[in-house]
């Protein structure tokens, strides 16, 4: 230990070379993020309409609800990642380009973890809410739409933020596949620059950073949304 | 006792219901008529089946074995019953249950908007017109939150009556109050007995139902016991527990 010579002029911001490395491994950015947020908002929508189905009052709603949570919690991400870009064309004729293929494998896992998120926060709408919609007449829809899911949504702000950060993080599995975002950028320049050390540490930087962001956006949403609670006091 | 009024035909019919929460009955045969217009004042010990009663009466709980008849509707699981019978009667809950995320007005014009496709200038103007009437105009703009218990019991009083329900029902609305806060909400609730709603209150203000009551129910153990006029009814109950139950509350 301490014998290794660190070479930051790797990703030095002073030289030509470092600079030119900066963009590259910074160019993997825009599909880090677009990414994420595509996978976030197929997995929010899904596992909202699975959290719906095992709230149902029909059996058969219910059982789909658990066999979709029980079956993809179980499944690690980058198996799924892998299956879903080489399975799914030797089973299904389905083949997709590598992105959609990160988008969907991301989204299938993480939406039973959605939709775990969504059911805990609507249980936890009190039944009076309930009641008081029912007997004005609103329906199940309107019910849910205008009453539980703007409470229910509210509650679980902070889950979702830190479903969303996992989500960035785990972004990078899809590097296997060829996608050129953040962690392949980086696994690229390793190959040819010998700097593993430094370009990985530089990586973590590039996620903490995007993460922080993150924190900070869920926070803010979290204050104004809950801002009728405050000014109850 | 209120003023000798003229009461129409019978509006709510309960022949013989039953209802079971496990093994527990707490409904056993309950027959009942209220015509148009009547006042109608239920009280009873704890666990003695009138919230029950009148939840059944809204379709919030179903009843087993019986009939219930609402303006010529029977109650059964089908979607059409339930839509008619809930744009008639209105409910009022001890918890209020008001919306917390919408403001005061909101959570009047929200139902008249989506069920009865109010276009939304109307509805506002209705909301703020009922909010007149239980005097707290001011607080259209406010949330649930910032509101006192009795101003919000008397939104949610608000919000029913936007429905244009034919029916109301109380369930204990002032038992969650505090006692400075009872009154406000006891004059909303006879101001609209005054203007001629059919009312099933469920309380234990017996202040309130001398004044207001056309009829009394004393129920217990899912029965009722004992139904009158409120001068007889408090003169001279006719069973002993009617007359147990009015010594502990009318002596406390």
């Amino acid at each position: 230990m301490g014998s290794y010579t660190w070479g930051w002029y790797v990703v030095s911001p002073w030289t030509e070379k470092g600079q030119g490395n900066i963009a590259f491994l910074l160019s993997g950015l825009g599909w880090t993020v677009s990414l994420a947020l595509c996978a976030i908002a197929v997995s929010v929508l899904t596992g909202l309409a699975i959290a719906l189905l095992g709230l149902s009052r029909h059996r058969t709603a219910v059982a789909a609800n658990r066999i979709y949570v029980e079956a993809l919690r179980a499944v690690p991400m980058l198996v799924m990642v892998l299956w879903v870009f080489y399975g799914l064309p030797v089973m299904i004729g389905l083949k997709l380009d590598v992105f959609a293929a990160g988008v969907l494998a991301l989204a299938l896992c993480d939406s039973a973890f959605e939709a775990e998120i969504f059911r805990a926060g609507i249980q936890s709408i009190d039944r009076g809410q309930h009641e008081a919609a029912e007997t004005l007449g609103l329906g199940f829809t309107d019910k849910m739409r205008f009453i539980v899911l703007p409470q229910a949504i509210r509650r679980v702000l902070p889950p979702l933020g830190n479903q969303f950060v996992y989500m960035l993080k785990t972004s990078s599995l899809v590097s296997v596949i060829g996608l050129a975002e953040l962690t392949r950028k980086a696994n690229e320049l390793v190959v040819t620059e010998y700097r593993p050390l430094e370009i990985y540490t530089f990586l973590i930087l590039e996620y903490l950073v995007l993460i922080l962001i993150v924190s900070w956006a869920v926070r803010r949403l979290e204050r104004k949304m809950a801002s009728f609670e405050q000014r109850a006091n | 006792m209120g003023e000798r009024r003229s009461v129409g035909p019978a509006i709510i019919r309960l022949e013989k219901v039953e209802k079971w929460f496990g093994d527990f009955q707490v409904l056993r045969g309950v027959d009942l008529e209220v015509r148009s217009g009547e006042r109608l004042v239920v009280c009873g010990p704890s666990g003695s089946g009138k919230s029950t009663l009148i939840r059944c009466v809204c379709r919030l709980e179903r009843h087993q074995r019986g009939r219930i008849v609402i303006d010529g509707h029977e109650l059964d699981d089908s979607a059409a019953t339930l839509n008619a019978v809930r744009s008639e009667v209105g409910m009022v809950f001890q918890t209020f249950n008001l919306f917390p995320h919408l403001t005061v007005l909101d959570n009047l014009t929200l139902a008249p908007m989506r069920v009865r496709r109010m276009p939304p200038a109307e509805a506002r103007s209705l909301a703020m017109e009922l909010l007149e009437r239980v005097r707290i105009p001011e607080q259209a703009h406010k949330y649930p939150g910032q509101l006192s218990g009795g101003q919000q019991q008397r939104v949610a009083i608000a919000r029913s009556l936007a429905m244009r329900p034919k029916i109301m029902l109380f369930d204990e609305p002032t038992s969650a109050l505090d006692p400075e806060m009872i009154n406000e909400v006891l004059e909303v609730m006879e101001s609209l007995a005054r203007e001629g709603m059919t009312m099933i209150c469920v309380t234990h203000e017996m202040g309130f139902a001398r004044r207001v009551a056309d009829t009394m129910v004393f129920m217990d153990a899912g029965e009722i016991v004992e139904q009158a006029p409120p001068r007889e009814f408090f003169a001279q109950p006719k069973s002993e527990r009617c007359r147990q139950f009015l010594n502990r509350i009318l002596h406390h």
